[in-house]
């Protein structure tokens, strides 16, 4: 290694927290995200360890309530939004389209800072003394009777928030400026098309819940009626302010981690993705029809039986393009020539798992169903599999895939093919008997149960258990590969996207020369068929 | 009956809770089917076309748009089956419930309160008699809570600020679980109870064996004096105030010229938010009694103005 490349132009502090190169800031996420994420699942652990019987006898139900609130604010505000757009997205989304950097790499920069602000607030309020209204902030519970840091941590989750904008305003800005001399839409790599979508929602949900912590803060600190019935409010105001934006959260979520298993799948079958303008579209109706769909989260609230009626409609409706996209992902396997390296695992593992994630949320979709299975263990199993199950796998899948690209290095395949199907088995094992127990009418959030629901909750923690120590693996092996693995090649997948065709790492500006873009993407060559890859 | 089979499973306890049930069945064996044929094709695919093995790659499919034309329809015909399937078992769930044995319930952290007609009272407990509709009218008095029956698939928000109907029915006798399934703070997973189901004829007995206290409506008619509310609406009051016999389930005509149907909701309103519906014909001057009384009281007196349904003003 002659030649510098982004990470060793300069070792100084200062370069690495004044930067605005979209790589460094990329790497300032990633550390940080790697801190929340393990904060968020040291308070899953802790609460698998205290479901395991059907007492309480680890902790009281307050702390038990401040540890669910913890585990929901840090795992969707500080890890699952931010996790692909802004480590994977940061870092690729230049080199994809074959630009320099972003479009405004200053503002990429100040994103990060406001995030670690936002972090920083809704870290003091966990140490402070916790929140206890979960991750959904109910009034009148979390207006007039909570007695936790509900103000501390929203304004901590509104900070954020700002960073989401942001960072959604560059995507937007840089996809249309900046793209290489010949990339039209049609050419873009699919995780684009899937970024974008991301990012149109994240400019315009993210507003409304800036909008709904303020109204909440207002009647916590002023005591003006807007939730709460005694003094004139609503309390279901809140409930479709709140879901206007979480629901659209949700596609914010899980539509990076489609992108990111399009490019997985057309890279180890060695074929173009299948039916690719549907597939692209597909995202854009998602990001779309998911803004009709909140009040399905209130089919018991009480609001009117017509509402529900259409809410479930447009829930059964939003299902179809991401059907559409599980068929398009298994017919591109069709005549491949499959490769089962690392990231094609964790693919794998993401249809399967997002599939279960999808079907199951027909069954809540479904008004009769949803009535039983509402608030209950059902609702956790359902989203567990679509944001750990899909979004979680499919974040890992990305990082091991581009992982030779981000650090130059190689990683240990055998290390990370174990800890793919470790993380696999240990998931089901943890959520599926979830899916039981929430049939079986457990409700969620409950500190202490009967004891007949006992068996599932054993075998759910014992699933946990596999679950935390194949998440710590990458830890490991990929932390050491950073430093002592084996230099990677520029192009170690043979892959034909814009970001392999400069070197590993790649130099502070990306590219030598400006890239030329000439075909449609995911051109795979026929000759790499039926050859053994990595040989 | 073969649901009984089935391990871990306990079987819905009425009428609707089968109609759940059968629906729950009818979203697994679509589940299984989608689950089956793509676990199918993975496997498949992942064998034949793994990389290095001899086999036939040509012809690949080009055109894509008839096969994505066909998934489209097929997702969304199935989808729509299962939407108007549970739509139509829902909207039998919440129908207007049948005024026939009324129960209150009123939820406030961390327990539930029962009260039946008779004037018993009962906590974190409901005894019902079977193979009847029971009607429930639930207000919470502090935040949301979910009532929550798992053996009858059945569940509703008690939002407070409003009065929530809910008709429950159970075919068996027995002892059945009673959850809170919205988040209420410290001791959610404290707030549960249990529902009781009974033959009429026990039921009657333990109605009677109740620790004697008077009926609802009775302590109505005292609050109804208490509070002050017999100087206007009562006979021969010098302000004019509509008079409440024979008003209850009967439409009232209001100064906005629509008409309302004097029902439980209403008369809570009209209690809390005198200004709001005011009867035609009549001056706003009522005062509000927002913050003034609790809910039990205001069970009361819905109690009280409803037995004075039947006479004559």
């Amino acid at each position: 290694m002659s030649e510098k490349n982004y990470l060793t132009t300069d070792f100084t502090l200062r370069s690495w927290f004044l930067t605005t190169d979209h790589k460094r800031i990329a790497i300032l996420y990633f550390a940080s995200l790697i801190f929340f994420f393990f904060v968020g699942g040291a308070a899953a652990t802790a609460i698998r360890i205290e479901l395991a019987t059907p007492q309480a006898d680890l902790v009281s139900s307050d702390v038990y309530n401040r540890l669910f609130t913890m585990h929901g604010i840090i795992m969707v505000w500080f890890f699952l939004i931010p996790s692909i757009p802004n480590t994977l997205g940061n870092f690729i989304v230049p080199l994809m389209i074959g630009a320099r950097d972003l479009a405004f790499p200053r503002l990429n920069l100040m994103s990060w800072y406001v995030f670690m602000l936002g972090g920083c607030v809704t870290l003091f309020a966990i140490l402070a003394g916790g929140i206890d209204t979960g991750w959904t902030f109910y009034t009148p519970f979390s207006t007039l009777y909570s007695n936790s840091y509900v103000i501390v941590a929203a304004a901590g989750v509104f900070i954020a928030g700002f960073s989401s904008i942001l960072t959604g305003l560059n995507f937007i800005v840089t996809i249309h400026r900046l793209r290489a001399p010949g990339l039209t839409w049609y050419r873009l790599p699919l995780f684009l098309w899937s970024l974008y979508a991301t990012s149109v929602i994240l400019v315009l949900a993210t507003p409304v819940l800036a909008i709904t912590l303020l109204l909440m803060a207002t009647e916590r600190f002023f005591g003006v009626g807007i939730f709460d019935p005694r003094i004139g409010g609503d309390p279901l105001l809140f409930q479709h302010l709140f879901w206007f934006y979480s629901h659209p959260a949700v596609y914010i979520m899980i539509l990076p981690g489609m992108g990111v298993i399009n490019e997985l799948v057309s890279c180890f079958s060695r074929k173009e993705v299948f039916g690719y303008k549907f597939v692209a579209w597909c995202s854009l109706a998602i990001a779309a029809v998911g803004f009709l769909v909140w009040g399905h989260h209130m089919f018991v609230s009480g609001q009117s039986l017509v509402a529900s009626l259409v809410f479930s409609f447009m829930s059964f409706i939003v299902a179809v393009p991401s059907a559409i996209k599980v068929f398009n992902w298994t017919a591109t396997l069709h005549k491949g020539s499959i490769h089962f390296d690392a990231p094609m695992l964790y693919a794998l593992a993401f249809i399967g798992l997002f599939t279960i994630g999808g079907l199951t949320g027909l069954f809540l979709a479904c008004l009769a169903y949803d009535v039983h299975a509402t608030d209950t263990y059902f609702v956790v199993a359902h989203f567990h599999y679509i944001m750990v199950g899909g979004m979680v796998t499919a974040y890992f899948g990305g990082l091991h895939y581009w992982w030779p690209k981000i650090t130059g290095r190689l990683y240990s395949e055998y290390w990370a093919r174990t800890a793919a199907v470790l993380i696999f088995f240990g998931f089901n094992l943890t959520f599926f008997p979830q899916i039981i127990l929430g049939a079986e009418g457990m409700p969620r959030r409950y500190h202490v149960y009967p004891p007949e629901f006992q068996v599932w909750n054993v075998l759910s923690s014992g699933g946990a258990a596999i679950l935390a120590v194949a998440y710590l693996m990458p830890l490991f092996y990929l932390g050491y590969s950073a430093f002592f693995g084996k230099r990677a090649p520029a192009n170690p997948w043979d892959a034909p996207g814009l970001e392999w065709q400069t070197s590993s790492p790649p130099p502070e500006f990306n590219f030598e020369t400006q890239p030329v873009v000439t075909r449609e993407p995911y051109q795979y060559n026929e000759r790499f068929e039926a050859e053994p890859q990595n040989a | 009956m073969w649901r009984q089979w089935i391990p871990f499973w306990q079987p819905g306890l009425s009428t609707h809770s089968g109609d759940v049930d059968l629906l729950f069945a009818g979203l697994l064996i679509v589940s299984a089917l989608v689950i089956g044929l793509l676990f199918f094709l993975l496997t498949l695919f992942c064998t034949r076309y793994r990389a290095g093995n001899q086999t036939d790659r040509d012809h690949r499919v080009k055109k894509s748009w008839h096969w994505e034309v066909s998934w489209t329809a097929a997702s969304f015909v199935c989808f729509l089956g299962l939407f108007i399937w549970g739509a139509s078992v829902y909207f039998q769930i919440y129908r207007t419930p049948a005024d026939e044995h009324d129960v209150f319930v009123v939820a406030k952290q961390w327990m539930w309160k029962t009260q039946h007609p008779g004037g018993q009272s009962e906590i974190d407990a409901l005894h019902i008699p079977i193979k009847r509709p029971v009607r429930l009218v639930m207000a919470s008095q502090d935040v949301i809570h979910s009532f929550f029956i798992p053996a009858l698939r059945l569940k509703h928000d008690v939002v407070p600020g409003r009065y929530q109907d809910l008709e429950i029915e159970v075919d068996k006798p027995g002892h059945y679980h009673l959850f809170c399934a919205e988040y209420c703070g410290t001791d959610h997973s404290g707030m549960i109870g249990e529902v009781v189901a009974m033959e009429p004829s026990d039921f009657s007995n333990w109605l009677t064996q109740q620790a004697p206290s008077s009926p609802l409506a009775s302590e109505g008619s005292q609050l109804f004096r208490e509070l002050g509310c017999s100087g206007c609406h009562g006979n021969g009051s010098a302000v004019r105030a509509p008079p409440l016999e024979g008003v209850y389930g009967k439409p009232v005509p209001l100064s906005d010229g629509t008409t309302v149907i004097a029902d439980d909701k209403y008369i809570r309103d009209s209690i809390l938010m005198p200004r709001s519906q005011v009867v035609a014909s009549y001056q706003p001057v009522m005062p509000s009694f927002e913050g003034k009384i609790s809910e039990d009281q205001l069970l009361r007196l819905v109690a009280y103005i409803k037995s004075l349904a039947g006479h004559q003003s």
